[in-house]
């Protein structure tokens, strides 16, 4: 072994003579089409997968210790980094189980905006899984067709909030701001556009497309019973033919008052998840038309009213005394939430997105798991990839969706 | 400051067919900038909306590779762990000279908001950056207009790179 | 005078607290309350010793003991629908009476039950695998060993996952600092440069708020370049920088970095 301070490379990993005639590679952790830093460690018997190792941690960032060090409004911005493509479904989980810990009712506005947020990012985020996985397999125009239409949903995001990527949009106790002028006009507008590209574009270059089945077909083939044990969530559970969508079994926010459809693929492929992923965008226009609808009948009110532990609007805080003095302590020391545990579910768009946080009465929080969808996703590999070729090591990765931001936290 | 005066009487008036040479070597340089596709984090999802349709970054001349070896540049894009910076630095070693490094985001460039056990304080402590970009993440644009900067400072360099040689590299 | 840090928490705290500021608890309900609770919990009585039980924010809490791990969840599985591990790990309470407790969330997908299997192990001891019910603890027991260092029994694999196989202490205990520790400070600069190199490259700077007036080698302004590594000082004595003393970083260490550089 050559000394582990020298400059020059050394390929601990590659073992080529070995008596069982297998070959390993190392894939990652800076690959093309590993979605970000993982480093899979892969035995070939010729091109087929004997063994599978995922090495994971190349972004651990210490989230959950930094939870434990921040107050809870100061720790929000930090989620919007955890599964960074659909920023929203972070915040939204982590004020979620705030939110439930002490005890609030979120004004109804503030739902509906939340609820339309929450569209909008799943559209983003399953947009850019059709571009990542299209390029992956090989289809270059799918990734910049699909990159526009993403692009007119960041300027919706932007026109919210004035972040493209890192929103922080939604707030402990509603959300900041109101939804400006024109923002719905543009909002239809885009949930057209997504409908039209939909069929005409994506579906037009991919349905049909014998590479692309060829390539998608029986490939990473998931039963039933070992999606449950892995723990998969999300469009991983649903395309093996479990109808389990938190959205609709638990519902939060307006989701028990929206008609929309849970898509279940029965197929257990790639082929099946690329499908639902296609169905739930065209769900969550549905969804987002019907928003826009209800929108109109709702009073201004966006932040609860809980002077414990929220602040009051601005407009009270600059004429009030004792809402000025109350938002002067929250921003200071922090709101305390009620000694307890929690552990709020939400359905981000990879899969089951919850936040434990055990609470001791203190500002910061004892302790703060995230139960990361694609963090089981990619436990899954190790099982998935065996017995597949090597260039469907790639479609798996592709179909499973996984985000580093998330897995390693 | 007058760093620059040269003596035209020495080695034959050599350096003004330099400049000449320069300017040429720079200029192929500078427009065929071939970026490391180096997603690490959050910004490599910006990094990928600048290359893609509306941000369009192959009309700079630069083509997003996925080998270091036929890359010139390599785009920090997002936060450095612990874990990961010895890749990083022999990734940076993989490539070929001349090289260039552009930090992109907070994270990369201090840490950012990760100031935690396990993230690089910094991605200089481990490679020389010739670009720092803030932001958290930065817009598109703002890479372009990194990249931008880089071509004005290439331009401005010498085409040996073994005069540049001492600036760049802090360490070793 | 120094500020007073528990060694065994060396975790944010708040800096103050009112005299008479009283914690208040997340109300719980009874588990008879819930029909499909009581029913399950009836079940899992007659197997294992359970130590107490309730329902909170909709969740049944279930605390048992730690040898009783495998045996409760099995039953939780095969008798009472609980189909998914969606998480578990550890919660350290090191500190205060010198155990982990250690969470098991799962989730019955025909009744919409979740419930939160708890149990409390000492320090040093360990806890049974679960990875034959559920294969997705086969990571997240993975990553409690890591981050707390809870051995796990009968585990296929029990490696580090998100740290380098060569780190040193486990990031989630309370006695663990949130910006590391020696070791982890130095980690890359020894594992790419050496130790040698520590001088050369200096210690991290942990401050946000440090500024270097005279830093000619990393930022410039556009327009206004001086030459790489000048000393635009001008000869003008150092005045450092003063900041506000609550925040609990060392600034004596920026400042010998800076001379260091000079």
């Amino acid at each position: 072994m050559q000394q582990p301070n020298k400059l020059s490379p050394f390929f601990e990993n590659l073992n080529f003579e070995r008596d069982d005639n297998t070959m390993v590679i190392n894939f990652g952790p800076q690959h093309p089409s590993a979605h970000g830093q993982l480093r899979l460690v892969l035995e070939l018997n010729g091109e087929q997968v004997v063994k599978a190792y995922p090495d994971i941690g190349y972004l651990h960032r210490g989230i959950e210790k930094m939870a434990e060090n921040m107050t809870y409004n100061e720790f929000l911005p930090t989620t919007d980094r955890l599964d960074y493509i659909a920023s929203t479904a972070n915040n939204y989980a982590y004020a979620l189980a705030v939110e439930r810990l002490i005890g609030l009712e979120v004004p109804r506005r503030a739902k509906v905006i939340r609820t339309m947020l929450l569209e909008i990012n799943r559209l983003l985020s399953h947009l850019f899984f059709i571009a990542t996985h299209a390029l992956d397999v090989g289809a270059m125009s799918v990734f910049l067709y699909a990159f526009r239409e993403r692009e007119f949903g960041m300027d919706l995001m932007e026109d919210y909030c004035g972040a493209r990527l890192t929103h922080s949009a939604v707030r402990i106790g509603g959300v900041p701001l109101d939804i400006p002028d024109g923002w719905l006009t543009a909002l239809k507008e885009w949930c057209d556009k997504v409908d039209y590209e939909l069929e005409n574009t994506y579906n037009a270059l991919l349905e049909k497309n014998r590479i692309w089945k060829m390539r998608l077909e029986n490939v990473g083939v998931l039963s039933p019973e070992d999606a449950l044990s892995w723990g998969c969530t999300g469009p991983m559970l649903r395309g093996s033919g479990i109808a389990y969508d938190i959205r609709k079994e638990e519902p939060y926010e307006l989701y028990d008052e929206l008609d929309f459809d849970i898509p279940v693929a029965d197929t257990n492929d790639s082929y099946g998840r690329y499908r639902l992923y296609m169905a739930e965008m065209k769900e969550s226009t549905k969804i987002l038309r019907q928003l826009i609808d209800k929108y109109g009948e709702t009073e201004p009110q966006l932040m609860a009213h809980a002077p414990q532990y929220i602040s009051a609007p601005k407009e009270q805080i600059m004429t009030q005394n004792y809402a000025l003095m109350q938002h002067f302590v929250l921003v200071t020391q922090g709101m305390r939430p009620p000694k307890g545990e929690v552990y709020a579910p939400t359905e981000s768009p990879k899969g089951e997105l919850g936040f434990y946080i055990k609470s001791e009465g203190e500002p910061y929080a004892y302790r703060l798991k995230c139960r990361a969808p694609s963090f089981f996703h990619t436990g899954l590999l190790q099982e998935l990839l065996i017995g597949t070729y090597l260039p469907d090591v790639v479609t798996i990765i592709g179909s499973t969706n996984i985000v580093f931001g998330e897995v390693d936290r | 400051m007058a760093q620059h005066q040269v003596n035209y009487a020495s080695a034959g008036g050599l350096p003004i067919a330099l400049t000449t040479i320069d300017h040429l070597v720079n200029w192929g340089r500078s427009n065929s900038l071939w970026p490391l596709t180096y997603g690490l984090a959050c910004c490599a999802i910006e990094m990928m909306a600048t290359g893609a349709s509306r941000y369009d970054f192959d009309r700079f001349g630069t083509i997003f590779r996925a080998s270091p070896r036929q890359a010139d540049v390599m785009i920090l894009a997002g936060t450095l762990s612990k874990k990961h910076a010895e890749f990083a630095r022999r990734l940076y070693d993989q490539m070929t000279e001349p090289k260039w490094v552009i930090s992109m985001g907070s994270c990369a460039n201090t840490g950012g908001m990760f100031n935690t056990y396990a993230t690089v304080q910094g991605v200089d402590r481990i490679v020389p950056v010739d670009i720092y970009l803030p932001g958290c993440a930065p817009r598109p644009e703002t890479l372009q207009y990194a990249l931008m900067m880089l071509q004005k400072k290439i331009r401005r360099e010498s085409a040996n790179m073994n005069k540049n040689k001492k600036q760049n590299l802090r360490l070793i | 005078m120094r500020k007073y840090v528990p060694k065994d928490n060396v975790q944010k705290k708040a800096y103050y607290t009112d005299r008479f500021h009283v914690v208040p608890s997340v109300p719980t309900q009874d588990v008879s309350t819930d029909e499909i609770f009581a029913k399950q919990l009836d079940i899992l009585s007659s197997k294992v010793e359970i130590k107490s039980a309730y329902i909170q924010i909709g969740q049944m809490r279930v605390e048992i003991n730690h040898q009783d791990n495998y045996r409760a969840i099995e039953i939780l599985k095969n008798e009472c629908g609980y189909e998914m591990l969606s998480e578990m790990s550890a919660v350290d309470y090191l500190a205060k009476d010198g155990t982990f407790e250690i969470f098991y969330q799962l989730l019955n997908l025909k009744e919409r039950k979740r419930v939160r299997v708890v149990c409390r192990i000492e320090q040093g001891l360990a806890i049974e695998s679960v990875v034959p019910l559920y294969k997705s603890a086969n990571f997240s027991e993975r990553e409690m060993f890591d981050m707390f260092g809870i051995v796990v029994n009968n585990h296929p694999f029990l490696k580090r996952i998100l740290m380098p196989d060569d780190w040193e202490g486990h990031p989630l205990l309370k006695t663990y600092p949130l910006q590391g520790d020696e070791f982890a400070s130095w980690y890359e600069v020894d594992k790419i440069f050496g130790k040698d190199a520590r001088e050369v490259i200096g210690p991290e700077n942990r401050d946000p708020a440090r500024i270097d007036r005279y830093d000619t080698k990393r930022f410039s302004r556009v327009g206004r370049e001086v030459p790489f590594g000048a000393d635009i000082s001008g000869g003008e004595p150092e005045t450092p920088i003063e900041y506000s003393s609550t925040l609990l970083v060392d600034y004596n260490a920026s400042q010998t970095q800076l001379k260091n550089r000079k």
